[in-house]
């Protein structure tokens, strides 16, 4: 099986271990310090998550068909909803891009042997495990019913669940995105080869790069909310609660103030993979390079200001909310710019459409919705009326499922070969990418209309003049859930009865086109030097065009 | 009346302002629509005229264009700038309540709205008001946080505890609305709501004068102040007294011991009543005991309504409905409201200029 494989990994290469094949043991997985091995596990544990965060999102849509809250009782449904938010976020989203695919890719695109700190990095996993060990403990308990907002001062004193126990499990987890951040940011500084100039990165890893910022920065500020969380309860320190003194709002400030930062610690890494495939598959350079890296620093920054856009009926001053709302629309900008570039890029290429090009055009469609919703929530006397209500939750899954989701499974189709040596079928790719688009626009687009007649959110019951609308949205659901179950059916398939993948199935010119399929250990067998711009197609760039189409050929 | 037609796109349009929202919104989809249809077209005609010839083909190089940048960089900004300014103004108006709004008290509790008038009127999870008038809501919790929200009228707020937030709204259609609780609050969330009936002003004459219920929340607080609490023991003025004066004290500043001046907002006399200590008014000892733990949230509106209508002038926002101000307790505070209140002629004509 290891010969075989090792013979039929590419043209030329000779027979050699690599990463998937040097050790077999179970000791040789979890002690590892192998970056690649490490992302595997990681993309294990997280789709774990993200099925356990679909099912829970399947009964919530479940529950919404009718308008009675007949299928779960109210204190079920308020436990399921909050649970689906906090294993996506926490669990799915934060963690996805960065942990699987940067942790992947990152070294390999700079073409380093490894991250910078590689025991870090498999702390950071184990860190990773035990919080989410403790959350799927505390949520077998009893679970928690607090919205994964936590607000207080429900969450400290009205809350009869294990909001504790979930609140450590969070804590904890922060210290797995902190050290994953630290650790892209020194790898990014020192590690890179030689000729890979700051202007040569790849723009996943420009992405990767803010986000690491954002994840040093923000992430400690929700530590010290838990912290304080729990002092409260312990000490009876008035901190939040305002019957001994605190201020629930300060709450409010203290978790939007990392949670907004999340959000593009959830969709910057998407941007960065979006930018990849539509400049991969098009076969040209990305229209404006610098203003795509310095547009996510730019977001980055700027997402740490506009924390109290979450906030504009909560009783906060008319003028905070001025400047608030300002930052919001400014921070619109480089979304934007992003969204040009992106289409600018077509222009004259040669697109081809497999399937990764095809979830980038879905994100296209799906981000410039949810990008322009955003701005209706930040145009603060719309939002009065749209906060807290489904038009919010339509927003967001636009960004996120819509964004994130569909980068991060765009993302795992483009490497898939690189990382696994193996050749999904293109047939049912296309037909799951297709699934979750339409899926996904019959499941969240109504709800913008259900959200707009006012239908709040976090209801397991609602006026029954909204129910068509809802069933609509179920509907959407089941397609969008079928969607997203056949990758990992036809993924699974592709390890045993997938075709080689070849080093380059898609005749690139990034660095980790340029090793075998699978990677070995050391990622390179001799240090590669750079010599080429990001992005740059051309036959000069080392090439072979001519022996690709060979192959290309000898396949089909 | 609710309409239901098959899938309703808007709510009712039943305040002032759902027309301004409304416009705000149509705005926003104008621009999302003129913004996508390029970015869409674009993609698709890319995507059809430069997909795939030949295999691995390697196009032209083409690498930005300051230009194109910049220009993309300006539009956006502008846009968005607009509706900043759009979003603005609505919210001023939504946050805005004009003077002579007709006073209304909101406790919430998981999971119901308790809801008071000035007249002494109790209802819950209903909210009668008369159509055309200024209403403003004066909020607060007894638990968690809670968020009056009517669709209908476009605006919402966040109840919290420990502190008043506000709401108010014009209703122009005679209706039943749905109220909801929109900030998610706990076990039966989604059951805290009921409707608000906007009535005729003479239908809603008719249902004031239908159930009283007992005292008005000045009568409550005037009773709690006087005899329940013994507040006046130190607050009823004359030379001796060793509590800080509370005539007109309401919406002007207090100067504190250390230095700071604060409004004497409702938010202050709140605060006052529940953390004595924690600002002592210039020239009074920090004698005051705390009443936490002793008045409910009911009681605390009451003697929050009760000090406000001893200050008639700066009061006005409160105290100018109809009956409210009739039956104002103290009677000094009757005259001067009588004297010096030019404004309140004026507010009660608002009733019939709908
Ligand atoms: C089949 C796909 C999905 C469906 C049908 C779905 C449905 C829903 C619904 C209806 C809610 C609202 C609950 C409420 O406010 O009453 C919700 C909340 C949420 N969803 Fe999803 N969801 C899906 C996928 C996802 C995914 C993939 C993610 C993230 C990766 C996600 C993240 C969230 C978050 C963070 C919340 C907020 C939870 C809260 O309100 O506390 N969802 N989802
Ligand atoms: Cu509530």
């Amino acid at each position: 099986m290891q010969s075989q494989e090792a013979i039929s990994h590419g043209y030329g290469s000779k027979q050699k271990l690599n990463y998937l094949t040097n050790g077999s043991t179970l000791r040789s997985w979890l002690l590892t310090k192998d970056h690649k091995r490490i992302a595997i596990m990681y993309l294990i544990s997280v789709s774990i998550f993200f099925l356990f965060g679909g099912l829970y999102a399947a009964t919530i849509r479940l529950e919404l068909l009718t308008p009675a809250s007949d299928l779960l009782e109210s204190a079920t449904y308020n436990k399921v909803f909050t649970q689906h938010g906090i294993l996506m976020i926490f669990f799915f989203l934060i963690p996805s891009i960065p942990a699987i695919l940067g942790n992947f890719l990152l070294p390999i695109m700079i073409g380093a042997k490894d991250l910078a700190l590689p025991r870090i990095n498999l702390l950071s996993l184990y860190i990773y495990w035990i919080a989410g060990g403790l959350v799927l403990f505390a949520l077998m308990q009893g679970g928690v019913d607090t919205g994964w907002t936590f607000y207080t001062p429900y969450s400290t004193t009205f809350s009869n669940s294990y909001v504790m126990l979930v609140g450590l499990g969070i804590f904890i987890n922060g210290f797995s995105s902190i050290l994953t951040g630290l650790n892209f940011i020194v790898t990014i500084h020192t590690m890179r080869a030689p000729g890979m100039t700051w202007f040569r990165l790849p723009l996943f890893v420009w992405a990767h790069y803010a986000t690491s910022l954002v994840m040093v920065l923000g992430t400690p500020v929700v530590a010290i909310t838990v912290l304080l969380l729990a002092i409260e309860r312990v000490a009876q320190v008035g901190i939040f609660d305002p019957s001994i003194g605190g201020d629930p709002i300060l709450f409010q400030h203290l978790f939007w103030f990392y949670s907004h930062p999340a959000v593009y610690i959830m969709i910057l890494p998407g941007m960065g993979v979006i930018s990849e495939l539509i400049s991969n598959f098009s076969r040209k350079k990305v229209f404006g390079y610098e203003f795509i890296a310095f547009s996510s620093i730019a977001i980055a920054v700027f997402g740490f200001l506009v924390w109290g856009h979450h906030m504009f009926v909560s009783g906060q001053s008319i003028y905070a909310g001025l400047v608030f709302s300002f930052l919001t629309m400014v921070v619109a900008v480089p979304s934007a710019i992003k969204m040009f570039n992106w289409t600018a890029t077509l222009y004259k290429g040669s697109i081809s459409f497999d399937t990764p090009m095809l979830y980038a055009i879905g994100f296209m469609g799906l981000f410039l919705i949810g990008g322009l919703t955003g701005l209706f929530l930040g145009a603060m006397g719309l939002t009065v009326h749209l906060t807290d209500t489904y038009f919010v939750v339509a927003h967001f899954h636009y960004v996120m499922v819509g964004g994130q989701v569909i980068a991060y499974l765009g993302g795992i189709h483009y490497w898939w070969p690189k990382m696994t040596g193996k050749m999904y079928s293109e047939f049912w790719g296309k037909i799951s990418a297709m699934l979750v688009f339409v899926g996904f626009n019959l499941t969240f687009f109504p709800q913008f209309i259900v959200g707009y007649q006012g239908m709040p959110r976090r209801y397991a019951s609602y006026p029954e003049e909204l129910q068509v609308l809802n069933i609509f949205s179920t509907a959407g659901a089941s397609v969008l859930g079928i969607g997203l179950l056949m990758p990992a059916v036809y993924l699974m398939h592709s390890l045993i009865a997938g075709k080689p993948a070849g080093d380059n199935p898609w005749m690139l010119p990034g660095l980790e086109w340029r090793t075998s399929s699978p990677p070995p250990t050391e990622n390179f067998e001799t240090m590669p030097v750079v010599t080429w711009e990001a992005y740059e197609f051309g036959e000069e760039n080392g090439l072979d065009i001519e022996e690709a189409k060979r192959r290309e050929a000898a396949l089909v | 009346m609710q309409t239901t037609n098959w899938v309703p796109l808007f709510p009712e349009q039943a305040s002032t302002f759902a027309a301004h929202v409304d416009l705000l919104y149509a705005y926003l989809i104008v621009v999302s629509i003129v913004f996508s249809i390029p970015i869409v077209v674009a993609i698709f005609v890319f995507a059809i005229k430069y997909r795939e010839t030949e295999k691995f083909a390697t196009p032209e190089e083409m690498h930005g264009s300051m230009v194109l940048e910049t220009v993309w960089s300006i539009i956006p900004f502008v846009v968005s700038m607009t509706i900043f300014l759009g979003g603005a103004l609505v919210y001023f108006e939504q946050f805005t309540p004009p003077d002579d709004s007709m006073e209304i008290y909101v406790v919430g509790k998981q999971w119901m709205w308790k809801i008071q008038h000035q007249t002494g009127q109790r209802e819950i999870n209903e909210l009668h008001v008369p159509v055309g008038r200024n209403v403003k809501l004066t909020m607060t919790t007894e638990d968690v946080l809670h968020d009056f929200d009517i669709p209908a009228f476009r605006t919402k707020a966040d109840v919290v505890p420990g502190r008043y937030t506000y709401l108010w709204f014009n209703a122009t259609k005679p209706g039943k609305y749905h109220l909801f609780c929109a900030e998610y609050c706990g076990l039966n969330h989604s059951g805290m709501g009921g409707y608000v009936y906007v009535m005729e002003q003479r239908d809603f004459d008719n249902w004031l004068s239908g159930s009283v219920s007992g005292q008005t929340p000045v009568e409550e607080g005037k009773d709690l102040f006087m005899n329940k609490l013994g507040c006046a023991s130190c607050h009823a003025g004359g030379p001796a007294q060793r509590g800080a004066k509370l005539e007109g004290i309401f919406n002007h500043d207090v100067k504190l011991v250390g230095g700071a001046t604060v409004k004497a907002d409702e938010n202050y006399l709140r605060n006052s009543i529940l953390n004595p200590s924690s600002q002592v008014v210039e020239g009074f000892q920090p004698i005051m005991p705390t009443f936490k733990g002793q008045v409910t949230e009911e009681q605390l509106t009451s003697l929050v309504a009760y000090i406000k209508s001893l200050s008639p002038n700066a009061a006005a926002a409160s105290s100018s409905t109809s009956a409210a101000a009739t039956t104002a307790p103290a009677a000094n505070a009757n005259t001067s409201a009588a004297n010096t209140a030019a404004s309140k002629p004026a507010a009660h004509g608002n009733t019939s200029n709908k």
